[in-house]
């Protein structure tokens, strides 16, 4: 019976997928095979240029009519030139003192520092005061308030302005299904840009400077506003909204009264990623010349000042890590009851006391100067030190030997060798070969999205620069997976280790990925090494993460059946646990994939022939047409990477039943 | 208005949920049994009932769990909108309320007690009893003041300023009840309150729940599953099957008259005698000789009485006037239990 109807789906649909994907891929064998032998054709081989349609003067004909002939530029540029310009100004008078209104006197450091230990302790206890204060002490005994103040003065005015956008998007995606259906694949796409492709509009639409690099930052944060802010909304119990209804709730009061309050959880969780989404886009703005700590991480490792990038490295950690565990904090607070006929003194106290050391620190910093502002000279940074140790240990015979060793052999036996394979192989048959991949694991509809999407990155006239792209993004996954799932798999065989793993890989998820070249230069130095390096760094991360989340996730049930049929560690793990754990794993993969994308791009500052690196180039300009046409580019392959991987993890649950 | 109108009326009231359900049940014939609608496709959650509960009655309706009892009560205070039928409550047919005066309704006319409490999570008990006032605009003292009586109504005063679930169970639907009976409904529906809530705390919550009903008298539909929860509560019960009302009556006539097999199987576990008051086996017409009992005493509160007794036919009074008389071996036969 059941062979029958096997039997019968069989003849229904002609071939499974798995033949076509076979036979796609022998047609592109074949192709590349006949170019090898220099029988192909040069135009089956790439698209000759005349073929290629000008996308870009399509794209700049649409945007100089968007701007001009729509006037958008004129709303855009009141608003960068009114009240943002007004809100950075505002902020950045108090935070380092620029001569604009209110003009007040810069805030001294140490007030800062004081209050925010006391925000900590109020929403974590000595370890997040500790944290907290530390940070911000950190930062001004380092010598480097003012650049960090630059960064936070964007960051207060972006955070809370996409917060608010992404709320009010998330609401009406959530009421409206349009908006949803209309919002899903502008979010997905925006998710996969990679970030000059925000900077540029930025800098044309809303002026350069300060302004520019707010709008770019609200605009890459916002996307997780509005999905947690929609998921939050879909996830209020039943009950509670009819409680709200019987109550005899408007609409409006059901809204502000019911539904928010009720999603807090999930929408503190959206306002987590929002900040760290800010601070990793403010750090980035500096390749737009916004000065802060990004502008002074890239001058620094531009010179090779290795000394002073691992010190702000060090500050932008600790003030990612002190942003997340803090917000973190917030949404696992929840209010606690006071007795009846309690003070209103007791009530309020954390933030009285706030309020009472931010007073005390800026009137002593009216009379002692050290406790408003540290200058460069009093500083305790150890930039010209730490530099010489650094390069003191590179110098040794035996760490050059090795980063020596290791830049050998990855270059000339695994780097070069698979670029130049997957340059050579014909502009279809690669095509071929993704839709193969594309269909043997996603099945028909990420298929198809891979045809139109690749057809558009082959036909857009920078598919050279898309495969060099793509081979940096392959080779370092790859490592990435070879290095990072052994790591995984070790580190779940035991409660303690997952734990720690996991810690490890959470903090290093909120470090800004700019942080992520500092170790890779330190290394292997500007070098073509360092791009794959840096990537196979930040891709790793998910990849354990999801690789030790997954193998936990075990059922107890499952792997106690796997105990008492006696099987060895190894069985149970090649039968039990890893099956089990594939979709989850999977899903980290798919991470690792576009969190690479995104490094790709950052390593053009390193020097690389790639999208990234013409990208870097439009930023100089206006050629906003080029722009988007290469950041479609990358968009669209970490796209069809994204649909096939995901869509195969979602048939491998439902498989499973999970 | 007299007292004679029901408080809530339905007739044939429908309830489907799928695709289409109007265009469904418009083209649906008659003597499709629940099994069939979802053979269709559809689900009907109540299957044309119609029912009245009067001023001050308690209606329990029970049925197993998915007979479609809680959206029997949510069409009641429209919570779901009906797919046929009409419902009338105090004689307004709620169905063609414009959504401002349904909102009235329910902030003057209706509470709701929820199985899972309902109760928002980020409100004080405080906040969340005055929560129906404040909605609907009430003064800030006046609703402070109010919520604090309801409170200790209940008895959880001194909790006023916790949150949800800094309290147990059994708190959490005390808040739930005095949110719902902070602004003095007429109509009160409770979707079973307490089966959320273990057994021990279950019967102290049905206790106090009798109290407060003796003390405010209002109409209440009340949803259990729990035979014994539903006969120590109920004026009449409704048993529900498929969303359909199977049988709606006096527990008493329930017990010994069952309308369906369905029925007769629901109530075979109960001890009878518990249930059965003197006053349904009088025999009006009769007389009987001796001492008279009461008509509002249970076959098991007079079970000495009966063995004991040689008389056939034994008087019964009621508030001390003769009604008539009861057989004894009717009674002895509910007493052992004899079909
Ligand atoms: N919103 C809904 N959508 C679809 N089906 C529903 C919905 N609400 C209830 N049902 C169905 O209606 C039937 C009756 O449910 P319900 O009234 O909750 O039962 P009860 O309260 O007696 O346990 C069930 O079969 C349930 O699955
Ligand atoms: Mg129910």
């Amino acid at each position: 019976m059941a062979v029958l109807s096997t039997n019968q789906a069989l003849t229904r649909v002609g071939y499974s997928d798995t033949q076509i994907a076979s036979g796609l891929f022998c047609v592109a064998l074949v192709l590349t095979v006949l170019q090898y032998s220099g029988l192909l054709p040069s135009w089956l081989h790439r698209i000759p240029e005349e073929w290629v349609p000008p996308f870009a003067v399509w794209l700049d004909a649409a945007f100089i009519f968007i701007r001009e002939d729509l006037q958008l530029e004129k709303l855009t540029r009141w608003f960068a030139e009114g009240p943002l310009q007004f809100m950075l100004d505002t902020t950045a008078n108090l935070l380092y003192g620029k001569r604009r209104w209110p003009r007040f006197e810069q805030i001294p450091w140490s007030a800062i520092a004081a209050s925010a230990a006391v925000l900590g302790y109020y929403l974590g206890g000595w370890r997040l005061a500790l944290l907290a204060g530390g940070t911000f002490v950190w930062t001004a005994l380092i010598g480097q308030w003012k650049d960090a103040m630059e960064t936070m003065s964007v960051l207060i005015v972006a955070a809370p302005l996409a917060f608010l956008i992404g709320l009010l998007v998330g609401i009406a995606a959530w009421k409206y299904t349009w908006v949803d259906r209309a919002v899903r694949p502008v979010l997905s796409v925006l998710q996969t840009l990679p970030f000059f492709t925000y900077l540029l509009p930025a800098v044309i639409f809303f002026k350069v400077g300060p302004t520019a690099g707010a709008v770019a930052t609200i605009i890459y944060a916002v996307p997780p506003m509005i999905l947690m802010t929609t998921l939050g909304l879909k996830k209020v119990s039943p009950e509670v909204i009819e409680a709200g209804k019987m109550s005899g709730c408007s609409r409006w009061q059901m809204l502000r009264h019911v539904y928010v309050p009720a999603a807090r959880n999930e929408i503190l969780v959206g306002v987590n990623q929002v900040i760290m989404l800010c601070l990793a886009m403010v750090v980035l703005t500096a390749f737009i010349g916004m000065p802060g700590l990004g502008a002074k991480l890239l001058a620094m490792m531009g010179s090779f000042k290795l000394g002073r990038s691992f010190e702000i490295g060090v500050t932008i950690v600790l003030l990612a890590v002190t942003l997340d565990r803090l917000s973190k904090a917030w949404v696992v607070k929840l209010p606690e009851h006071f007795e009846r006929g309690t003070r209103w003194w007791v009530r309020h106290k954390y933030a009285l006391t706030a309020l009472a050391v931010f007073v005390f620190f800026t009137v002593l910093g009216q009379f002692v100067g050290w406790f408003a502002e540290i200058g460069r000279r009093e500083s305790f940074s150890q930039g010209k030190e730490i530099d010489t140790a650094i390069k003191t240990f590179l110098a040794f015979d035996i760490v050059q030997g090795i980063t020596g060793q290791i830049r050998y052999v990855l270059n000339v036996w695994v780097l070069n060798p698979f670029r130049d394979f997957l340059l050579s192989i014909p502009t279809f048959g690669f095509i071929l070969i993704v839709i193969a991949g594309a269909l043997a694991i996603g099945g028909r509809r990420p298929a198809l999205y891979a045809t139109v999407f690749f057809g558009l990155v082959a036909l857009s006239g920078w598919w050279d620069r898309s495969v060099i792209t793509l081979y940096s993004v392959i080779s370092a996954v790859i490592i990435a997976t070879l290095i990072g799932l052994p790591i995984g798999i070790m580190a779940a065989r035991s409660e303690k280790w997952s734990r720690r793993v996991l810690l490890a890989c959470d903090t290093a998820q909120t470090f800004p990925s700019f942080i992520y070249l500092i170790p890779a230069i330190m290394l292997f130095g500007i070098t073509a090494t360092s791009v794959v390096m840096s990537i196979l760094i930040f891709a790793m991360v998910p990849l354990i993460r999801y690789t030790v989340e997954g193998l936990r996730g075990v059922p107890l049930e499952m792997t106690e059946a796997a105990d008492m049929s006696g099987a060895t560690r190894r069985q149970k793990l090649w039968s039990v646990q890893l099956p089990l754990a594939l979709p989850t794993m999977a899903v980290g993969f798919n991470q690792a994939i576009m969190f690479a994308f995104f490094m790709v791009i950052i390593a053009a500052f390193i020097g690389t022939q790639d999208l990234g690196q013409e990208l870097q180039k439009t930023l100089a300009g206006t050629d906003l047409g080029k722009n988007f046409v290469l950041g479609f580019c990358v968009a669209l392959m970490a796209l069809t990477f994204d649909m096939a991987i995901l869509s195969w993890a979602e048939k491998k649950k439902a498989q499973l039943g999970l | 208005m007299t007292s004679e109108t029901p408080v809530i009326s339905c007739k044939n009231v429908w309830k489907i949920f799928g695709q289409d359900p109007e265009g469904y049940l418009s083209k649906l014939p008659p003597g499709r049994t629940f099994d069939d609608i979802r053979a269709d496709g559809y689900i009907a959650g109540v299957r044309d009932v119609s029912i009245e509960v009067s001023r001050g009655e308690m209606l329990v309706i029970m049925g197993l769990s998915g007979s479609g009892k809680s959206t029997l009560v949510r069409c009641f205070s429209r919570l779901h909108e009906i797919t046929g039928g009409t419902i009338e409550v105090d004689g307004q047919d709620i169905m063609a309320l414009p959504e401002k005066e349904l909102i009235e309704l329910r902030r003057n006319k209706m509470g709701m007690v929820f199985q899972n409490f309902g109760l928002l999570p980020h409100r004080t008990v405080l906040e969340n009893v005055a929560f129906p006032l404040e909605m609907r605009g009430q003064d800030k003292h006046e609703r402070r003041d109010r919520a604090l009586e309801v409170i200790k109504l209940v008895g959880l005063e001194r909790r006023e300023e916790y949150f949800p679930r800094e309290l147990s169970g059994g708190q959490q639907q005390r808040v739930g009840i005095a949110r719902s009976l902070a602004i003095e409904p007429d109509i009160w529906f409770l979707d079973e309150p307490f089966s959320a809530l273990d057994p021990l705390i279950r019967r102290e919550m049905q206790d106090e729940f009798l109290r407060l009903q003796e003390m405010l008298g209002k109409t209440i539909v009340f949803i259990t599953h729990d035979f014994d929860e539903a006969l120590r509560l109920a004026d009449r019960i409704a048993i529900m099957k498929d969303g359909a009302v199977e049988q709606c009556g006096t527990p008493d006539n329930i017990v010994l008259n069952p309308a369906t097999e369905y029925v007769r199987k629901f109530t075979e576990e109960i001890d009878k005698a518990n249930v059965v008051h003197a006053r349904i086996l009088t025999d009006m017409s009769a007389t009987g000789e001796g001492a008279p009992v009461e008509a509002s005493a249970t076959i098991h509160a007079l079970a000495k009485l009966l063995v004991n007794d040689t008389r056939d036919m034994i008087p019964v009074v009621d508030n001390g006037k003769a009604i008539g008389a009861m057989p004894r071996k009717a009674a002895l036969d509910i007493l052992v239990g004899a079909d």
